[in-house]
């Protein structure tokens, strides 16, 4: 219900207004500009080093712009650390899978619900009263995920020994579990063999349609971002160099030239 | 046989010494895993924690060897005991207030730094630590008592007496100690894995970016994790304290744990325990067996020997993360 209100009310997620982000001397991003529209998939591409992970690590607080603006559900977003941003139910995937190794599938997954428990240390040592109730409610939600990702039978399993595409389902999962309003995938594909990645694919497209998730996506892989995205923004050399509808950006002149490292 | 009921006996004995090698070795683990801060200091919090303890206990007024220098006074305690219950709390919440500090302190300003950096500054932190805690309770060798059973457990020597006709000499404080031990290890295990913060602490000690994208806060897990540290360090402080009188060389105790460390695995809470129990039994057999042979007080050196075999041929010790480089 709330998500309709909202909806209804607005329909940019996140809009991000000339965000200027320097590292000393080298500047990473530079006056980009440009939106996520409620229940899009949008991604954002580029040449490597173009900026694209540093624009992700931007949104969820790793870094912070020098300059710009970031408007979040209709607020502009004040200077906030990244565990503060996970707590407005932004929530990522990494590159070079960020799982918690030494855990299980099933608790990976539950440290996606931390934001919404609430319960104090001195109930969690009785393991009493709110505690509990909190644990078996949100445990709840996970079992949910973990049907909708179709990893039943591995939810006891210790993430590091599974293979690389459920690895990276999981984190996924892990994501989904904090019932994000706005999801990043950094390279969701990286490094996946074919199969792997049209179920990954496959998987993308139904967080979106079935659970309406708004998802900001980088990828490499054109083909796959040309089939996924309703809109792509391309970033090369920190700079935006064009944003439109898949078809339109792949015939951009400037595109073109930023693939095939023209000079400027 | 007599023999090897000695040798069984002094076993036991080395048993005990390693659970107190443990403990302090699980300080260390508990602060690596979850910072990647090897804490210098965790030595001198025992020491620390054992100081606080027995000048509150004893109405020893805090720097009053200053005060008295200062304003010409001629305080000399309180006059008054505190009970032990109440001692041990303020103890315990002293602890608390030190992690606090030293996040609120040092840490905070210190993220992202190159770990010998932090390693550095918990060097600071001891040295700060030790003489603060002089300067605050005075320097002389204090004797604690809490109530702790001591000296050679009767019941044990006589039931040993019965069944090998040789009475196995155990300090009751030893057994204490152990069930202490045991249980905290215990308690600590159920809560690691049981609860919300608990979960939160191992998903920080695997990777710091991952825990802060789903909302945990490294420097709440910091304060959580040092608080734990003081807690340990406050029991094998008791420990250490009853047994050999609270003095600076309480915070030697730690240098015993650097070989545990190096057997164990600096990130293995299993390795601390199964490194401390076999430092203990080892160098207590060694020196019953060789030590005469070579001159005795093989005790001094034995563990570092053992470490030092352990990092030529197993590096990451016996429970450790294999270290593999990313070329």
């Amino acid at each position: 219900m709330e998500q309709v209100e909202l909806a209804n009310k607005n329909d940019i997620v996140m809009d991000i207004v000339n965000v200027t982000l320097r590292f000393g001397g080298v500047k990473a991003l530079s006056h980009v500009s440009f939106n996520i529209k409620r229940g899009e998939i949008r991604a954002i591409i580029g040449p490597n080093g173009a900026g694209k992970s540093s624009m992700l690590n931007v949104i969820n607080g790793f870094y912070t712009p020098q300059e710009g603006e970031i408007w979040f559900e209709g607020k502009r977003r004040p200077r906030l650390k990244p565990h503060q941003i996970a707590y407005q139910r932004i929530a990522r995937t990494f590159q070079n899978i960020a799982l918690f190794e030494g855990m299980t599938v099933l608790d990976n997954m539950m440290t996606g619900r931390m934001i919404y428990m609430k319960s104090g240390l001195l109930s969690q040592l009785a393991w009493w009263g709110k505690a509990e109730r909190e644990e078996t409610e949100n445990r709840l939600v996970v079992e949910k995920i973990i049907d909708f990702l179709e990893i039943q039978a591995i939810r006891k399993t210790p993430v590091g020994v599974l293979p690389y595409g459920l690895q990276k389902r999981v984190e996924l999962g892990r994501a989904l579990a904090a019932e994000p309003l706005l999801l990043l995938l950094d390279e969701p594909m990286a490094g996946m063999n074919n199969e792997e990645k049209e179920d990954m694919c496959r998987f993308i497209l139904d967080v979106n349609e079935e659970l309406g998730t708004t998802i900001a996506l980088i990828e490499h892989d054109m083909g796959v971002v040309m089939d996924l995205a309703d809109r792509v923004v391309v970033i090369d050399h920190g700079e935006k160099i064009a944003d439109g509808q898949p078809d339109e950006v792949r015939n951009d002149q400037n595109v073109i030239d930023a693939y095939l490292g023209v000079s400027h | 046989m007599q023999t090897l009921l000695f040798a069984l006996e002094v076993s036991i004995n080395g048993f005990m010494t390693g659970i107190l090698y443990a403990l302090v070795a699980l300080g260390f683990v508990l602060i690596f895993k979850a910072s990647g801060v090897f804490n210098y200091a965790q030595g001198v919090m025992v020491l620390f924690a054992a100081l606080t303890l027995v000048g509150l206990q004893q109405g020893i007024v805090p720097f009053e060897h200053l005060i008295n220098n200062l304003l010409g006074t001629s305080i000399h305690g309180f006059g008054w005991n505190m009970p032990t219950l109440l001692a041990l709390l303020l103890t315990l919440l002293s602890m608390l207030l030190l992690a606090w500090l030293v996040e609120r302190l040092i840490l905070k300003h210190l993220v992202n730094q190159n770990p010998v950096i932090l390693f550095m500054a918990t060097i600071g932190l001891a040295y700060f630590l030790e003489g603060f805690g002089d300067l605050m309770w005075g320097a002389d060798v204090k004797k604690l008592d809490i109530g702790i059973p001591v000296g050679i457990s009767d019941t044990v020597e006589q039931a040993t007496h019965e069944w090998f006709g040789y009475g196995f000499f155990i300090d009751r404080l030893d057994i204490t100690a152990s069930i202490v031990a045991a249980l905290l290890v215990i308690g600590l295990t159920i809560f690691s894995q049981f609860s919300k913060t608990g979960r939160a602490l191992r998903a920080v000690a695997d990777d710091h970016q991952a825990a802060l994208s789903v909302g945990i806060s490294l420097r709440r897990i910091w304060v959580i994790v040092w608080s734990i540290a003081g807690l340990v360090a406050l029991i094998a402080g008791i420990f250490w304290g009853t047994k050999s009188g609270v003095q600076f060389s309480l915070s030697l105790v730690a240098l015993k744990a650097l070989p545990v460390l190096m057997l164990g695995g600096l990130t293995s809470i299993p390795g601390a325990i199964v490194g401390g129990l076999l430092i203990g039994v080892g160098e207590k057999l060694f020196d019953f067996m060789i030590g005469s042979m070579i001159g005795g007080a093989t005790e001094n050196w034995f563990a570092y020997v053992v470490a030092l075999v352990f990092l030529l041929f197993r590096p990451q010790g016996l429970f450790g993360e294999k270290i593999i480089e990313r070329v």
